[in-house]
């Protein structure tokens, strides 16, 4: 038990010392990215040739600060050499790296040499030649698709190069099962300052002077939110973290949660001593069982070092987190459904007034941060508001994680100060579009977000600029559209996506996401007229104007993005009936090129409905009005005669 | 005092909840779906958004008024917002609205037309579900359901019971009772309260009208007509009459005119409840029977007893209700005086109320087969049987009642509103203690609180009363009473609130302002009543004489009490692991005791151990609702045998030594 701030830094001195013993420490990936491409498997083959050399060094430190600190040492499997011996290994795994496409990664620590795409097969020469002897194994190295060249370490990929890295700063670092290691990195120093040197207005108003904004989306400022939740009277307060996270494509706060949870968790004890709170809640969707199961350790082991609890570190702030599945509907994202889904009821949102932070869960004041927007503060805390400014914009500062997915060469998990061109973001470290295709689009904010083309490209990333093109920061997702992605066909597949996320309350989102949905479907198959287009904006812009909570309003944006920079594309669809992105079938025409047919009768032989005619030796014709489209004269062409579009 | 400025005009601001009052204080009819002032603000249909100087649009039922704000109504932004939300909600409704039961007085169709709606842009509603037409009361159309969720909130708010929510999401999302069932198979208590406030045809009073004119047009029938007291102050609003009209001589002469042979009057029947609840409650109180009396007039609050607290039916007066009691006496008693058989006689009573149509249809209401009671017509639903036998409304001359049972009393008459029983059996306690307390009225348990408690003393009698309307509000009694919070000696339950003057049967708006016009309608009846005592009723006194032997007699007791049973909240089975012709049928109690005791579990254990090999497709697995074992739970019902005591640790055992034996070969 931790009674003190003095016995949090003795354990970290202690932690620290014990983790210096191991000379050499290898750092699986185990994110939800590496797992699924097998990474614990490397890990526990790792493991076991370490062991098998004798050279495992467990890091076991007695971490109850009462004990005598001779206690604290490390424990060396019977067979190595001791805890000086210079083979000294030690092998974890770790939260994400960020870098998904290239997973499993390992990462060598001292040196930050990172191995990509690593089997259990390279196990064995990962622990002989780098572990042991130190040399670097090429070919498990990150190689430059652009310039053929090999990176050496995890900094000087060009992923990580243009990185910042607060909020991710011990994602891929630590065992983010081991609390030990958070506190060696320095978690938990930040509440720990809070409660010794500062009242809660003084952690309001560093906070506030930071300028750290809501990274779930919106973008209030934080200190704001807590301020009035501050202000507000109530013998029970409750902060929630808002772990949601439901865009498709994103996954940042997963990361934070799988990657970090101690961070999470000190982040939340900040804002609630800061609102002056005494339970917590993180609400974690349940499709994100590692993250679950990462909070749900790191809480028990935060209570067992006394983090959690009564009179938290000698001081009088007493508080216990609740971790709580979410059921994974999209809405509960929203904090007045998720507060309704934390109290057992149906998630949907509640009209505001009354705010949470007067009225939120269970009737008292509450504060509901995302997961970013709490990993940011011990940060803010222990460098001060200044440092934090010195990164993004005067009115975004900080960094911010995105989630890039999509066509883009690297996708994976990235974290850059805010007003970062996009250009930057999908070129430099994205590394441009994969297969060398040309970019089109990009979705920045998930179905909720916009679309933006090239002419965006060097829109700065922060709030307000993003906002004024109609795309919006949001939680952070990023999905990369190259030319074969039809904008229409986009629109269509965000808007299905909220059309079936809608909890169904209020009208403008209900039918209207259906009726939008309707239109784009419609204009897609063929049949949409140029007074659909005027339509769906008419309805996409009443839409905006009158949902009742965050996710309706905001659910036309893709398609008013689209429409204001893809236009000419809807117009191809319902004026020259085509689809310029070759996407949308019922649009498709298929022809035979005469000059290339040879009269082989193939085609004609395969076709299902009799489309083709032709005779032998002549070239063969496709009547449209029979063409079901199904494909099967192209894939049977020896000639490339048969072209559709 | 803060004011506001809405449409150019300053209006104060006088502690009003919300803009969208104060708009409409400013004499501006802004247009709602799912606003109810009794019932919690909602949010959703997003027609009363109006453009403020600060927050831009903003639904004015959900954002407070505020010193200084600046408020327009009706801009280019609120206009295409209301509209585009008729058409949307139109584009999804079944629009055939020329045959609907609510055409003319949906709310829907009247703002579409104000709106200026002339066109849907959009396609038409796909897929039509299945209209719930099974409850006796009720009918459930989801395919005319705008989801603004007013039936939601007053099942649950108002009456405590919550027998409708939401299902599903976005597009899919429904109306609709748990586990998809019909309203007949889950706790509905038919009070109608959602028909009430429902705005479309999603949810309207089932209509008996075909077949009491099937009856009318048949000679071999005599056909004898009641009319509830609610009912005279009411009917006219069908006409175009403000609520609380007396308007009792023109429905007499109405009904005359549609043929029935008999017109009487339920307040004759009431007159009686009251002579024979107030025999009852004295003995209570003499003999120390099970206190407090729970009246038991209103046939939605006895069904909620019945679900909820089967432990305290014994507090439920055993008198039937006014329009039982009538029906017993029509055809078991003076069926013989008129010269007819039993057989012959076709009872249609007139309700305010829609839990009447159950109630008449009870098993303990029927005598050899054959309802006491054969029909129930709405106050509604004699509104449209005068429209289409042409009556024209205005022109009709009142008449009276026919005898005998047309004599009336004041006190039957307040039994339409809410504390009107309990007035009406403290009128009949003072006059059988043989108190004179100097008055005739007892005030203090009128008004339309939905909690009233009184202390009346008659002579050295003092009774503690306390009236309730609302089942929400019966609930919260009922639950201090078992806590031992409050104490008393009668108490009123009525269902609705205002009691029956706003049951589900009732013409529409059938909002609080009407209903307390009605209720002022019945107070004014009552005092233009000669006789207000029901013991002064002499056609009540003759019936006593001539049949029963006096109040809470043997013979009373055969004809005019009832009994009441334990019933299930929810029927029905719910199949877990589909369906196996001549599989054992496996039913696993999911009631609340059981579940509470880990029954899914249960489930959860039985499901993985039916699915192995050797008994795959032998089993039937269902859950069910409460096999009425509760306290030893989880009650497992295996065939025809119900095992008790299951829990999830021997739930294994349970099944190799107790299932698998029994399983088909």
């Amino acid at each position: 038990m931790l009674k003190s701030h003095h016995d949090l830094q003795a354990l970290t001195a202690d932690v620290r010392q014990a983790l210096g013993q191991q000379k050499v420490r290898a750092l699986v990936c185990a994110g939800t990215g590496c797992i699924a491409n097998g990474s614990l498997r490397v890990y526990e083959r790792l493991k076991e040739l370490i062991s098998a050399r004798g050279i495992l060094v467990d890091l076991d430190v007695a971490c109850d600060a009462c004990h005598p600190r001779h206690s604290h040492s490390s424990t060396v499997s019977p067979h190595a050499g001791g805890p000086t011996t210079p083979n000294a290994v030690g092998v974890a795994t770790s939260g994400c790296h960020g870098f998904c496409q290239m997973g499993p990664l390992v990462r060598v620590e001292p040196r930050g040499i990172l191995y990509v795409r690593v089997k259990p097969e390279d196990a064995e020469e990962i622990v002989d030649k780098t572990l042991i002897e130190g040399r670097v194994i090429e070919r498990l190295l990150y190689r430059d698709p652009v310039t053929g060249r090999v990176t050496p370490t995890e900094e000087s990929v060009p992923f990580y190069r243009r990185q910042v890295r607060v909020v991710l700063a011990n994602c891929g670092r630590i065992d983010p099962e081991d609390i030990r290691e958070s506190i060696a990195s320095g978690g938990y120093h930040a509440i720990a300052k809070a409660l010794e040197e500062m009242t809660p207005e003084e952690v309001i108003e560093i906070v506030s002077r930071s300028g750290l904004r809501g990274r779930g989306g919106a973008g209030f400022l934080t200190g704001r939110k807590w301020t009035f939740a501050r202000a507000v009277k109530s013998a029970k307060k409750y902060v929630i973290c808002n772990g949601d996270e439901g865009d498709p494509g994103a996954f940042m706060d997963r990361s934070v949660m799988e990657g970090d949870p101690h961070k999470v968790i000190e982040g939340l004890m900040i804002a609630a001593y800061a609102v002056g709170a005494g339970e917590g809640f993180i609400y974690v969707r349940a499709e994100y069982p590692v993250a679950v199961t990462r909070l749900r350790k790191a809480v028990e082991q935060a209570r067992e070092h006394g983090l959690l609890g009564r009179d938290i570190l000698g001081s009088s702030f007493s508080f216990d987190v609740t971790i709580k599945e979410g059921a994974g509907a999209f809405v509960c994202g929203e904090e007045t459904a998720l507060i309704s889904s934390i109290q057992g009821k149906r998630g949907m949102p509640s009209p505001k007034p009354p705010y949470p932070a007067v009225s939120g869960l269970f009737g008292e004041p509450t504060v509901i941060n995302n997961v970013e927007t709490l990993a940011n503060l011990p940060s803010i805390i222990l460098k001060g508001p200044d440092w934090f400014k010195s990164y993004g914009t005067p009115d975004s500062a900080g960094t911010k994680t995105f989630a890039l997915a999509g066509q883009v060469a690297n996708t994976g998990l990235v974290e850059v100060p805010m007003g970062l061109p996009l250009r930057d973001l999908i070129f430099e470290i994205g590394g441009g579009i994969r297969s060398g295709k040309r970019f089109k689009a990009v979705q920045i904010g998930g179905p909720s977000g916009g679309c933006l083309g090239e002419g965006q490209l060097d829109v700065p990333m922060d709030y307000e600029s993003l906002a004024k093109v109609g795309a919006m920061v949001g939680s952070g997702g990023m999905v990369v559209m190259d030319e074969d992605s039809c904008m229409v066909e986009v629109a269509r597949f965000f808007m299905k996506f909220t059309q079936n996320e809608s909890c169904g309350k209020c009208v403008p989102c209900r039918e209207g996401t259906k009726q939008m949905l309707a239109l784009l479907t419609k204009i897609t198959a063929g049949k949409g007229t140029k007074e659909d287009l005027d339509l769906l904006e008419e309805l996409a812009l009443t839409v905006k104007d009158g949902a009742l909570c965050g996710l309706g309003k905001t659910a036309p944006n893709p398609v008013l993005t689209t429409l204001k920079y893809f236009r000419d594309e809807y117009e191809a669809h319902v004026i020259e009936r085509r689809c310029p992105a070759g996407v949308c079938k019922a649009l498709q025409i298929y022809s035979i090129d005469p000059e290339k047919c040879r009269g082989c009768t193939l085609c004609a032989r395969v076709c299902p409905v009799g489309a083709i005619t032709g005779e032998r030796a002549r070239s063969h014709r496709i009547d449209p009005s029979k063409c079901i489209k199904c494909n099967a004269c192209i894939e049977k062409c020896r000639f490339e005669a048969i072209r559709k579009g | 005092m803060p004011q506001m400025t809405i449409d150019g005009q300053k209006v104060e601001i006088n502690g009003e909840k919300n803009i969208l009052e104060v708009v409409r204080k400013a004499g501006i009819e802004l247009p709602t779906f799912c606003y109810h002032s009794e019932l919690s603000v909602y949010g959703a249909c997003r027609m009363c958004a109006v453009e403020t100087d600060k927050m831009g649009l903003v639904a004015a039922c959900s954002t407070p008024p505020a010193d200084g704000m600046v408020v327009h109504t009706n801009t280019q932004r609120t206009q295409r917002l209301r509209r585009m939300v008729i058409e949307l909600l139109l584009a999804n409704h079944h629009r055939d609205c020329t045959t609907c039961d609510k055409n003319g007085m949906c709310k829907l169709q009247s703002l579409a037309y104000q709106l200026g709606v002339r066109k849907v842009r959009f396609g038409e509603r796909e897929n039509l579900l299945p209209v719930d037409d099974e409850n006796p009361s009720i009918i459930r159309d989801p395919n005319k359901c705008i989801l603004c969720g007013d039936c939601v909130r007053v099942c649950s708010e108002i009456q405590g019971i919550g027998v409708l929510d939401f299902a599903g999401r976005g597009p899919n999302t429904v109306v609709s009772p748990a586990f998809g069932r019909k309203l007949s198979e889950v706790g509905c208590v038919n009070c109608g309260q959602c028909v009430a406030v429902c705005p479309t045809g999603a949810l309207t009073g089932k209509s008996e009208v075909e077949t009491v004119w099937k009856v009318l047009h048949d000679p071999s029938k005599t056909t004898i007509v009641q009319v509830a007291p609610a009912v005279r102050v009411a009917l006219g609003e069908v006409f175009g009459r403000k609520p609380g009209a007396i308007e009792t001589g023109r429905i007499v002469a109405a009904l005359r005119r549609l043929g029935f042979k008999k017109v009487f009057d339920t307040v004759f029947g009431a007159d009686l409840t009251a002579v024979e609840e107030c025999d009852e409650f004295l003995c209570r109180l003499k003999t120390g029977g099970d206190l407090p009396q729970f009246t038991s007039c209103c046939p939605g609050w006895v069904k909620f007893m019945e679900q909820y607290y089967p432990d305290m039916l014994g507090n439920l007066s055993t008198c039937k209700s006014p329009q039982q009691m009538f029906g017993a006496v029509i055809k078991r008693l003076y069926a013989g005086e008129m010269g007819c058989s039993p057989e012959d006689i076709f009872v249609v009573s007139v309700m305010p109320c829609t839990a009447k149509k159950f109630e008449a249809k009870r098993s303990e209401f029927m005598t050899n087969g054959a309802p006491d009671v054969d029909a129930v017509l709405s106050t509604n639903e004699l509104g449209l049987l005068m429209k289409q036998a042409g009556i024209v409304f205005d022109e009709l001359e009142g008449e009276a009642f026919d005898q005998p049972f047309g004599l009336t009393t004041g006190a039957g008459v307040i039994f339409g509103v809410t504390g009107g029983v309990s007035e009406a059996v403290l009128r009949a306690a003072a006059a059988s203690l043989g108190v004179d307390t100097g008055r005739v009225a007892f005030d203090e348990v009128r008004g339309f609180d939905g909690v009233r408690e009184a202390t009346v003393c008659l002579g050295d009698v003092t009774l503690r009363v306390a009236v309730v309307n609302g089942l929400a509000n019966a609930r919260r009694i009922v639950e201090a009473l078992r806590r031992n919070d409050v104490s008393y000696d009668l108490v009123e339950v009525m269902a609705c609130p205002g009691g029956c003057v706003g049951g589900g049967g009732q013409p529409y708006p059938n909002d609080v302002q009407a209903r307390k016009a009605r209720g002022k309608g019945l107070y004014l009846s009552d005092r233009m009543t000669q006789l207000r005592n029901p013991q002064e009723n002499l056609a009540v006194q003759k019936v006593y004489e001539r049949y029963l032997a006096g109040p809470g007699s043997e013979l009373a007791h055969e004809f005019l009490h009832t009994t009441y049973g334990p019933r299930r909240r929810i029927s029905g089975d719910i199949r877990i692991n589909g369906v196996a012709p001549g599989a054992l049928d496996v039913s696993v109690c999911v009631g609340t005791g059981c579940y509470l005791k880990g029954s899914y579990d249960v489930i959860n254990t039985f499901m993985r151990l039916s699915d192995r090999e050797d008994v795959a497709g032998r089993v039937n697995l269902k859950a069910t609702f409460c096999l009425e074992h509760c306290d030893r739970g989880v009650s497992v019902k295996v065939g025809n045998r119900i095992m008790t005591g299951v829990t999830p640790e021997n739930a294994r055992r349970v099944f190799e030594e107790e299932i698998v034996p029994d399983l088909p070969r």
